[in-house]
């Protein structure tokens, strides 16, 4: 790489230093998100311990089925945004395109199957402050446990949305050809953020569906 | 690294978190014991996430540096789980000790099992 590269800004001394800058940038935040998430970890984990007889009552009204083609969804969905990601180290276009759009449809599939649930769940009077009605324990603490249950799944889902925001703008990027094996650290970034989101869910999946089932 | 071996990489990562997915799945229908269930399920979820930081994130890879934001984000994890944990495991002991009388405000609750 040269000094004329044109996209390195004046305030670095040459492309590498302004990639490890954005890596050292992306690995920070993520960082922050893992406390971020992690707060609302350990509040599950010690609610879970105090109400553990009616947390795993409440926890086996979550579709073990659907929670689990959620994760394959998201799995299929990181293989394919680490694809688009090395497409772009390789500088080849057309795939950079193809793999971001189809990131993005296992994205939103996963929101659809997600929002299935939620609305299963409105049918089923478990969303806590909805007439909320549990039979087989306290109700109060299934609420607890639903709480937890809406609030971790529904920041994470509004983390897949901004994520597939992000994945829409670099799809347009790529396809005006603007990323190349010398230039593609957007791409990089919002791949680390994609496979940050998809850990998250790799937790909360045994946590929130598996843990009550035996 | 080559883009063939480095494709393969995935596709294996992609596999291995597949198959992890549907093992964590089958064995919590079936009844460990006590610990074992949730220690497993966490176990998994912990090489599942290792795999994905490990390849998909390029961790493996990356400068020292990015090693340093990742350990200092399990770091902080680890002191948040362990020093909220240990409060609230030891805190049934606070009634029977020097303070015996007062107990503790979470304590009370948490036992009788009542709404906070």
């Amino acid at each position: 790489m040269s000094k004329s590269h044109p996209r390195l800004l004046h305030h670095f001394d040459d492309p590498e230093q302004q990639l490890e800058a954005s890596q050292s940038g992306m690995w920070l935040f993520l960082v922050t998100e893992i406390m971020f998430f992690g707060g609302m970890f350990i509040g599950y984990t010690v609610y879970r311990e105090a109400y553990f007889e009616v947390f795993a009552h409440a926890s086996n009204h979550l579709s073990v089925w659907l929670g689990g083609i959620n994760t394959a969804v998201l799995i299929c969905s990181s293989l394919s945004m680490a694809m688009a990601v090395h497409s772009a180290h390789q500088g080849q276009r057309r795939k950079i395109v193809f793999y971001l759009l189809l990131t993005m449809v296992l994205g939103t599939a996963f929101l659809g199957i997600k929002f299935t649930e939620y609305y299963h769940k409105y049918g089923e009077n478990l969303i806590p402050g909805l007439d909320f009605a549990f039979k087989e324990g306290n109700a109060g603490q299934a609420a607890i446990f639903y709480s937890f249950y809406f609030g971790m799944t529904g920041l994470h889902a509004l983390h897949m949305i901004i994520g597939l925001g992000l994945l829409s703008f670099l799809a347009v990027q790529a396809a005006r050809g603007r990323f190349s094996p010398l230039y593609s650290t957007p791409v990089e970034m919002t791949g680390l953020y994609w496979h940050f989101v998809d850990i998250v869910w790799i937790f909360l999946f045994p946590l929130l569906y598996l843990v009550g089932r035996h | 690294m080559n883009a063939e071996k480095m494709i393969r990489n995935y596709v294996m990562v992609f596999v291995a978190l597949l198959v992890l997915t549907a093992t964590t799945t089958a064995v919590a229908f079936v009844d460990l014991g006590a610990p074992w269930n949730t220690t497993l399920a966490l176990g998994i979820a912990v090489v599942k996430a290792s795999l994905v930081v490990l390849f998909f994130m390029h961790a493996l890879y990356s400068r020292p540096l990015t090693w340093v934001f990742l350990g200092a984000g399990i770091l902080c994890l680890i002191i948040l789980f362990t020093f909220t944990l240990a409060d609230y495991a030891t805190r049934d002991n606070v009634g029977a000790g020097p303070l015996a009388g007062a107990p503790a405000a979470g304590a009370s609750a948490r036992t009788s099992g009542t709404t906070p």
